[in-house]
C-alpha cells in the first residue's frame, strides 16, 4: 500500500475496500437478476447470467456470498454506527441536509444520521432477504416448508429486495452528490478538507490520535 | 405442447393481451369427474403413462391404495383414496382421481416469471411449454390445488396437459377414452355442466341429498370439475379444497406490486438527478482545506 500523500486521511483499507466491492459487485448481479424474475418487462436481464435457468440457478449462490461478505463489513462498521443524540439532531434538520447547508448542522463523527440509518436499514433487508431466500430456494431447501410459508416468503423477498434496492440508490446518489466520497472507497483516502467539512468530529479524533484505519 | 391449432389467450410473464380475433366461440372444453361412479381401478393413471410416454418409479408400498404416493413429474393424475365413515355408522370409499384442474384464473401462471412458460388456451386448458420453464417453482407457490410438481431430473414443472395434443385433433384426454365406468367425461363445458346436474338429481333421489357439482368460482370455475355425493364437505377427498383461490400474498407479490415498486425505484433514481441539477453536489474547497490545516495546527 503506497503512503497517503500530505493532506490526506486514510478512510479505508484495503481490505475493507476490497469487502466493500464484493458486497457492491454482488448487490448489481443480484439486483438485475431479481428485477428480471420480478417483472416481466425485465426479463430479457436474464440473458446477462446465459438464460432464465442460469438466472434462476446462480441468484441464491450469488446471495450468499453477498451476505456473508457483508456480515464482516457489518461487524467492522458496526460500532461506528450507533444512533447519537447529535445523529438524530442531524436528521431532523433533512432540510439542511438536502440544501447543501452543512455549516448549520450538527458535527457528524465517523458517519452521520443517514449514513447510519443506511447501515441498519442494509442489516434489516439481509437478514429479511436471507431468510426468505432461503425458504424459496426450490431446489434445496423448499421441501421442508409449509406452502403458506413459501408463500409469505416470497411476497417478503420482494419487499426487502425493494427496500434495499431503493436505499442503495439513495447510497449511489449520496456518493455521486457529496464530491471526494467515492475516492473513500476506491482509493481509500480523503482530503483533510472533506473530513473536516462532512465528519468533524472523526477529523478531529484522527487529528489527535493519527491516521486511523 | 407448442399447438398452433390451440389458441393462446393468456401467457405467463406476459403484460400485453394476446392475439385475441380467434376463440373459442364453439365453448370451452370441460372434462368431469364423476367421483360418485370411480371404482379406482387406476386405468386412467395407466392410459395417461402410455399416451405421455410417462414412467414413474417403482415406489413402495406406503399402506394405503394411493399408488404412486403422490403427483410427480411422471404422474400428472393420481387416484386418492379415502375412507369416510358415514354419520350412519357406514364405510364410504370416496376416491379422486386428483390432477389439473386447469382453473379459468390459474395460479400457476400468475406466478410464473418466464414469459410462455405457462399458457391458457382459448378453449380453458392450461398448459406448460417445458422449454420455457426456469424451474423456479413459483408455479408451486401459486397453485391452490397443490399440483405441480419440478422433476428431480431437469429442474422444469410439469402437470397433466388435459391431453391438449390430443383435445386439439379432436380427441378427448387418454383417461376419458380408457375410463371403464364412464366417470370420467369430456366435451362442452356447458354440456358437461348439464351432465352433472342429471348425476346430481339421480344422487339426491338415492339419499345423497348433498350430492352437488365441484366448480370453484374462487378461481374462476375450472376445467375439470368433479360430481361429488358429498358437495358440502370436499375436504373429504383428500383435502379437497373447499374455497380455493389464489392466495391474497400470490395476488399482492405478483399484481400491483410488481408495477409499483419498478415505478418507485426509478423515481427514486429521477429525484436524485433532480438534486443534482436543481441544488447540486455538495464540494469540498480550498477554504475547507485551509480551515482543515488551521485546527490541525491549533491542536498540535
Amino acid at each position: 500500500m503506497s503512503e497517503p500523500k500530505p493532506n490526506e486521511i486514510v478512510r479505508y483499507t484495503p481490505g475493507t475496500r476490497i469487502n466493500h466491492w464484493i458486497v457492491a459487485i454482488s448487490f448489481v448481479l443480484l439486483a438485475l437478476s431479481g428485477l428480471a424474475l420480478f417483472h416481466p418487462a425485465l426479463f430479457w436481464l436474464t440473458s446477462l447470467f446465459g438464460g432464465g435457468p442460469w438466472t434462476r440457478i446462480l441468484h441464491p449462490f450469488i446471495g450468499v456470498v453477498m451476505v456473508c461478505a457483508f456480515a464482516l463489513l457489518m461487524v467492522k462498521f458496526w460500532s461506528h454506527n450507533l444512533m447519537h443524540p447529535r445523529d438524530w439532531a442531524w436528521m431532523r434538520q433533512m432540510k439542511d441536509v438536502v440544501e447543501n447547508h452543512e455549516e448549520k448542522l450538527p458535527e457528524v463523527g465517523r458517519y452521520n444520521g443517514g449514513q447510519k440509518l443506511l447501515f441498519f436499514t442494509i442489516i434489516l433487508c439481509l437478514l429479511a432477504l436471507l431468510a426468505s431466500g432461503i425458504v424459496i430456494w426450490r431446489v434445496y431447501f423448499s421441501l421442508y416448508f409449509p406452502i403458506e410459508v413459501i408463500r409469505f416468503a416470497s411476497l417478503l423477498h420482494a419487499v426487502a429486495a425493494f427496500v434495499l434496492i431503493c436505499t442503495i440508490v439513495v447510497h449511489i446518489y449520496a456518493g455521486i452528490w457529496v464530491k471526494g466520497s467515492i475516492r473513500a472507497m476506491t482509493r481509500g483516502t480523503v482530503s483533510y478538507g472533506w473530513a473536516w467539512k462532512h465528519h468533524r468530529l472523526w477529523f478531529r479524533e484522527v487529528g489527535k490520535g493519527g491516521q486511523q484505519k | 405442447m407448442a399447438l398452433q391449432s390451440l389458441d393462446i389467450v393468456r401467457r405467463s410473464a406476459t403484460t400485453l393481451p394476446e392475439p385475441q380475433a380467434r376463440g373459442a366461440h364453439t365453448g370451452q372444453v370441460a372434462k368431469l369427474i364423476d367421483v360418485t361412479k370411480c371404482i379406482g381401478c387406476k386405468a386412467c393413471q395407466v392410459a395417461c403413462m402410455e399416451w405421455n410416454d410417462l414412467r414413474d418409479e417403482i415406489g413402495t408400498c406406503t399402506g394405503h391404495y394411493d399408488n404412486p404416493a403422490d403427483l410427480s413429474e411422471h404422474s400428472w393424475t393420481l387416484m386418492r383414496f379415502t375412507e369416510y365413515e358415514n354419520p350412519k355408522g357406514d364405510l364410504e370409499w370416496l376416491i379422486r382421481k386428483d390432477g389439473c384442474m386447469h382453473c379459468a384464473d390459474p395460479g400457476c401462471l400468475k406466478a410464473c416469471p418466464s414469459p410462455g412458460a405457462i399458457v391458457q388456451y382459448a378453449n380453458g386448458i392450461v398448459d406448460f411449454h417445458e422449454e420455457n420453464c426456469i424451474g423456479c417453482g413459483y408455479c408451486i407457490t401459486g397453485c391452490p390445488f397443490n399440483v405441480p410438481r419440478i422433476s428431480k431430473q431437469d429442474k422444469k414443472a410439469y402437470k397433466c396437459t388435459l391431453c391438449s395434443d390430443r383435445v386439439a385433433v379432436g380427441l378427448e384426454p387418454a383417461c376419458v377414452k380408457t375410463c371403464p365406468t364412464g366417470a370420467i367425461v369430456f366435451g362442452d363445458k356447458e354440456d358437461m355442466k348439464q351432465h352433472a346436474a342429471e348425476r346430481i338429481e339421480d344422487l339426491k333421489s338415492r339419499g345423497f341429498d348433498k350430492a352437488g357439482l365441484y366448480d370453484p368460482a374462487g378461481v374462476g370455475g375450472t376445467h375439470v370439475m368433479y360430481v361429488l355425493h358429498h358437495a358440502d364437505q370436499p375436504m373429504l377427498y383428500a383435502d379437497l379444497p373447499e374455497n380455493p383461490k389464489i392466495s391474497a400474498m400470490v395476488g399482492l407479490w405478483k399484481g400491483v406490486s410488481k408495477p409499483l415498486a419498478l415505478f418507485a425505484i426509478a423515481a427514486t433514481a429521477f429525484v436524485g438527478f433532480l438534486h443534482y441539477i436543481g441544488i447540486g453536489p455538495n464540494e469540498t474547497d480550498e477554504h475547507d482545506e485551509e480551515a482543515a490545516r488551521r485546527e490541525l495546527e491549533k491542536t498540535s
